[in-house]
């Protein structure tokens, strides 16, 4: 008999919870898919701390944005397509603002999906280059730069390391990247460099599933020697690389990860192997920031954080997450500035987005003076194509190592509107822009 | 009492031979039809259509597909993703080549691909056996896996790799690609899988079906009594690996809308199986079940935190839901080997006989 008192008490509390929480309408809702299992946690986790630590900053100081609280939902995506899809299935419903899928399987998925349901997208740095095209893409946004701009700066760097484009003839570089469209996206861009400057460009391509044992790799590596190593990695394959190319006795000045592959943990596991190690970045690290200082008093301090410590808060990652979340909230504060109303909808917030303009003055207002470099998206550019630099890891942080330099725009434009011809010619078909601009 | 079949009559070979010889069973599935064709699209939201039921009847169609060649003909496979990536990947290719050809029609044909892979890769099957036949097939599994990502051709030399579903029609409605709504996707998955699982019921029933379980139970037996062994293994991959191809097409052109080579990757092959096996080897609505089972109750957990207004992080709900799904795995396999099929089996002849068991 106990058992049937225990099957009734179960399922009357089943009845009982049958009436889901009702969501309050007036909210910002903000969905965040994030992942903080599996393979790709390692990087995962920081952006998913400061995604949301950002956003309950402004809620826990500000009272939310423009006096209209935010309300927060992450929905872990563990990087995969299909629980992606999932999240935002099971989030568009309640009045989801904008969309940050953080993978680029996953955004690639949304981006026909977002002009139906009129949600935009926003993928920072990720995702389909060609979406800076606005004009096609009405509804996605990359802002600060596309992979595409990442590859040629980190071209133009190697140039300047040598002394000029013209010294790029004859050299070797090799480009390790993971086998999925994240790291297959900026091969087009490599190739036509390639073409244009003379170097030849090897690639190492690394499956998702053996992303934890590059030795292969590394091996085809020491027998090509390479003079530049390019690293398009995610997840566990950073740390790994970063070990094997240690291992090897890779001259690590000259290995540069685009900017997804400079986590702090990414290069710490190496120790002192990977002292000299590269990335691309384009904003600060650390936590000297106004911001992030308020962040660490008003959401950390009162545990409101999912943070391991708080020396974690202004890592690298997590300030992208942070830079991630200010796009959000300066777009719905911008749309909110443009209709008037407090309460904006998704089709507000894209307004927002297209006429986002971050100013040196708007970044000293947030308290993020100097942290990037302003950013302003127009309707024909989603993505700002903004300056970027160079970061060297000391063996204990992350530090400068170039001025900011602006990736080669002039290469990369024709191409984006190449690609993004391309797009809407082999998915016919593609619907027309149908939003005014401005 | 309500379960009963006294007093129904059958007069005739084919009444005798019926799928479904008792009314009972006749009327559950009638109200089951029902609900799938009528209740859903009329009462559940996009939610429920988009995440619950499209991938649900696409997920039990292949493991219709994998309970066909496993548990009907006894030859483990690994190999399921990739074969459900073939007929991605076929369908893919037929659209961009025909794009006015009735997207249905090339989804089904589609199948027809994986099953020439099927079949080549069942080849092997006449002389590799048991676990060794797992291997092989998981060689299939890898090299195909391989291909999707390598062979730039099958993705249109896409830059990233992936394939993105165009928009296409079927009878005037638009069915794949961004616009076509849920309702009318689900409808569409609904009327293949209904369409495949009679014709799979009718296969299983039949003279193949029962060679496949000659094999099964004993090979040399069946070889003695006149069953060609490699033709009628064969034929098993073929068809598992048809169906297989078709759940394929149907996932990433009326379910997720683009897909990458890692959609079709081990974890797949290994979800269907798993699928099976807890749905119940040699079962078709064992296929069903299990599809529920390992689909559906993820989803029910990790919605229960915000009903119930818990506010637990979504990462700790994820690992509670794998250890809960794990945990339960094991439970009902040891309660009960054979699966929710031998389940519901035992529960009808608890119904047949109550009140008065013996």
């Amino acid at each position: 008999m106990r058992l049937r008192q225990a099957l009734l008490g179960a399922a009357a509390l089943a009845v009982a919870a049958g009436a889901p929480a009702a969501p309050v309408l007036a909210d910002l809702y903000v969905p965040l898919l994030t992942y903080r299992t599996g393979a790709y946690a390692g990087s995962g986790i920081p952006i998913a701390d400061g995604m949301h630590d950002y956003l309950a900053m402004l809620n826990e100081r500000d009272g939310g944005i423009g006096g209209v609280r935010i309300a927060i939902e992450e929905c872990e995506t563990g990087y995969d397509a299909q629980k992606g899809v999932e999240c935002y299935e099971s989030t568009k419903g309640k009045g989801a603002l904008v969309y940050n899928p953080y993978s680029t399987g996953i955004t690639l998925q949304l981006i026909p999906k977002a002009s139906v349901d009129k949600i935009p997208v926003l993928s920072m740095a990720y995702g389909l280059s060609a979406a800076a095209e606005g004009e096609t893409f009405p509804w996605i946004f990359n802002p600060p730069d596309t992979y595409w701009d990442g590859a040629s700066a980190i071209i133009r760097y190697i140039a300047d390391q040598e002394g000029g484009l013209d010294a790029l003839k004859g050299k070797k570089i090799g480009y390790i990247y993971l086998d999925a469209g994240y790291g297959r996206e900026p091969i087009p861009l490599l190739e036509q460099l390639a073409q244009n400057y003379g170097y030849e460009l090897v690639q190492y391509p690394v499956p998702g599933n053996q992303m934890q044992n590059q030795s292969s790799q590394w091996l085809n590596v020491r027998r090509d020697r390479p003079d530049y190593m390019v690293m398009w990695g995610w997840g566990a394959m950073n740390p790994t690389a970063v070990k094997e190319a240690a291992k090897i006795r890779f001259p690590m000045e000259k290995f540069i990860g685009v900017w997804w592959a400079g986590g702090d943990d990414d290069a710490r596991p190496a120790g002192e192997g990977a002292k000299g190690y590269k990335t691309l970045n384009f904003h600060g690290v650390g936590a000297d920031y106004g911001a992030i200082q308020d962040i660490l008093e008003h959401v950390v301090k009162k545990g409101q954080s999912k943070v391991a410590s708080p020396d974690k808060v202004g890592e690298n990652l997590y300030n992208r997450g942070v830079m991630n979340s200010v796009f959000i909230a300066e777009a719905i504060r911008t749309a909110q500035e443009l209709t008037g109303k407090k309460e904006v909808d998704a089709v507000d917030v894209r307004r927002g987005f297209e006429n986002l303009n971050i100013t040196e003055a708007r970044l000293k207002e947030i308290g993020l003076e100097g942290f990037m470099k302003p950013l302003e998206i127009t309707c024909e550019d989603h993505s700002g194509h903004n300056p970027v630099y160079v970061q060297q890891w000391n063996g204990q942080r992350w530090e400068p190592a170039s001025e900011w330099f602006e990736p080669m725009t002039d290469v990369v434009r024709p191409l984006l509107e190449q690609a993004a011809r391309d797009y809407v010619q082999a998915n016919q078909p593609w619907p027309e822009r149908a939003e005014p601009c401005g | 009492m309500l379960y009963r079949e006294t007093g129904q009559f059958r007069t005739s070979y084919a009444a005798d031979q019926a799928i479904f010889p008792l009314r009972q069973d006749r009327i559950g599935l009638a109200a089951i039809a029902l609900v799938a064709a009528l209740a859903v699209p009329l009462l559940a939201d996009d939610f429920f259509i988009n995440t619950i039921m499209i991938p649900f009847l696409i997920f039990a169609l292949a493991s219709i597909g994998l309970n066909l060649l496993t548990g009907y003909a006894g030859l483990l496979s690994l190999g399921t993703g990739a074969f459900m990536g073939v007929g991605a990947y076929a369908c893919y290719k037929l659209t961009t080549f025909f794009p006015e050809v009735n997207v249905l029609l090339l989804i089904l044909l589609s199948g027809f691909f994986s099953a020439g892979i099927g079949f080549v890769f069942g080849l092997p099957s006449l002389r590799i056996k048991g676990f060794y036949l797992a291997v092989a097939t998981l060689a299939a599994q890898f090299f195909l896996d391989w291909c999707f990502n390598r062979i730039g051709w099958l993705y249109n030399y896409n830059a990233s790799g992936a394939i993105e579903v165009p928009t296409r029609e079927a009878f005037g409605i638009v069915l794949t690609g961004p616009t076509a709504t849920p309702l009318a996707r689900y409808m569409a998955v609904l009327a293949l899988v209904v369409l495949m699982t009679w014709l799979a019921s009718n296969l299983v029933r039949g003279r193949i079906g029962r060679s496949w379980m000659m094999v099964r139970d004993m090979d040399i037996a069946a070889e003695l009594m006149g069953i060609r062994l490699l033709r009628t293994k064969l034929l098993a991959f073929a068809v598992s690996s048809f169906y297989c191809g078709v759940a394929g097409a149907m996932m990433v052109f009326l379910w997720l809308g683009a897909a990458e080579a890692s959609s079709f990757g081990i974890n797949v092959s290994f979800q269907v199986l798993f699928m099976v096996i807890i749905g119940g080897l040699g079962s078709l609505l064992g296929s069903f079940m299990g599809a529920a089972f390992i689909w559906i109750l993820p989803i029910v957990i990790r919605a229960v935190p915000a009903t119930l207004g818990l506010d637990i992080g979504a990462a700790t709900v994820e690992h509670v839901s794998f250890m809960l799904v794990g945990g339960l795995i094991i439970f009902i396999l040891i309660a009960e080997p054979h699966g929710f099929a031998r389940l519901w089996q035992v529960a009808k002849q608890k119904m047949r006989t109550w009140p008065f068991p013996y």
